[in-house]
């Protein structure tokens, strides 16, 4: 399937764990194929696959703080800085992944869908089922977060 | 000059205005080695981007085609049961068979017996005789 990556990036945005995107990747992947049929009537299955990522994520984020549990990740870094500069400069794009996991659900799905897949918004808002200028003012907020927030772990670098 | 053009679609990204052709070449912009100084800091946003693209979907998925088994289970159930029902009668009749020889070779069992039995008695009725004989013999000694 010629999305799949697509819809891993969105499950691993939204579910941080690793192991956890994998499997739901897995799940719509399986859901689609014994759907095989249904689906020729879609005229756009790409979108319909990942609104059907977007929300299998999402009920399972909120059936995991039901259940009181926090995603368990083993994908982490650790945030100190090194000497080198080069192996400095990858941290700082690290630093921007952890800076998205702290983003709410909605700027972190608007700037993967943006930045990373490069959705136009009429996509983004038929996905998120979002306007336009809801869109935007997500889309400016999450990247200013971001933009601060790195400003931020930069002048601790640096000081 | 480039850093000009690129603070001014940096703004419109931050607002959110920018196009994706736009904010593809800001992409393009910060993926190259020579980024204005200033700018540097604005570099790791674009680069994690770039690199999030390039993350893949690795683990495999058995998507085998799942065919619709059930038919074939009702055809396959339905032809054990009929060479059930084909060899399970001959099986019966088979017992049935057996159990009749069976009845007829105790009954046949049971005569030679009783005829042995017969004879038996018949030989006993001599043995009788033979104590007649002892015992008028005994009558005889003690007379004497």
């Amino acid at each position: 399937m010629p999305f799949k990556d697509k819809l891993y990036r969105l499950a691993k945005r939204l579910l941080v764990s690793t192991e956890e995107a994998e499997d739901a990747t897995q799940e719509i992947l399986l859901k689609l194929w014994s759907k095989n049929k249904a689906m020729e009537g879609y005229n756009n299955v790409e979108a319909f696959a990942m609104t059907m990522t977007k929300n299998f994520c999402l009920d399972r984020l909120k059936s995991k703080q039901a259940g009181n549990l926090t995603l368990v990740h083993s994908n982490y870094g650790d945030g100190n800085s090194s000497l080198q500069q080069q192996v400095e400069a990858k941290d700082s794009i690290g630093w921007v992944e952890k800076i998205m996991e702290e983003l709410p659900e909605q700027q972190k799905m608007v700037l993967q869908l943006r930045d990373v897949e490069e959705y136009d918004f009429d996509e983004i808002g038929a996905l998120l089922d979002m306007k336009p200028t809801a869109i935007r003012v997500a889309l400016s907020r999450a990247r200013k977060t971001v933009r601060e927030k790195l400003m931020q772990k930069h002048s601790y670098g640096i000081g | 000059m480039e850093s000009d053009n690129i603070e001014k679609l940096l703004e419109k990204y931050f607002e959110a205005t920018a196009t994706v052709a736009e904010e593809e070449t800001l992409r393009a912009y910060f993926a190259q080695e020579s980024v204005a100084t200033h700018l540097e800091q604005y570099a790791p946003m674009f680069q994690y981007f770039s690199n999030a693209k390039k993350e893949r979907y690795t683990k495999q998925v058995a998507l085998k085609p799942r065919r619709n088994y059930t038919k074939w289970l009702s055809v396959a159930a339905v032809a054990v049961l009929m060479v059930g029902i084909y060899f399970g009668n001959d099986y019966r009749q088979q017992q049935l068979e057996e159990r009749e020889k069976a009845l007829l070779a105790y009954n046949e069992t049971k005569k030679a017996l009783s005829l042995l039995a017969e004879n038996f008695e018949r030989g006993t009725e001599k043995v009788a005789y033979l104590n007649q004989f002892e015992e008028t013999k005994q009558k005889i000694y003690s007379n004497d």
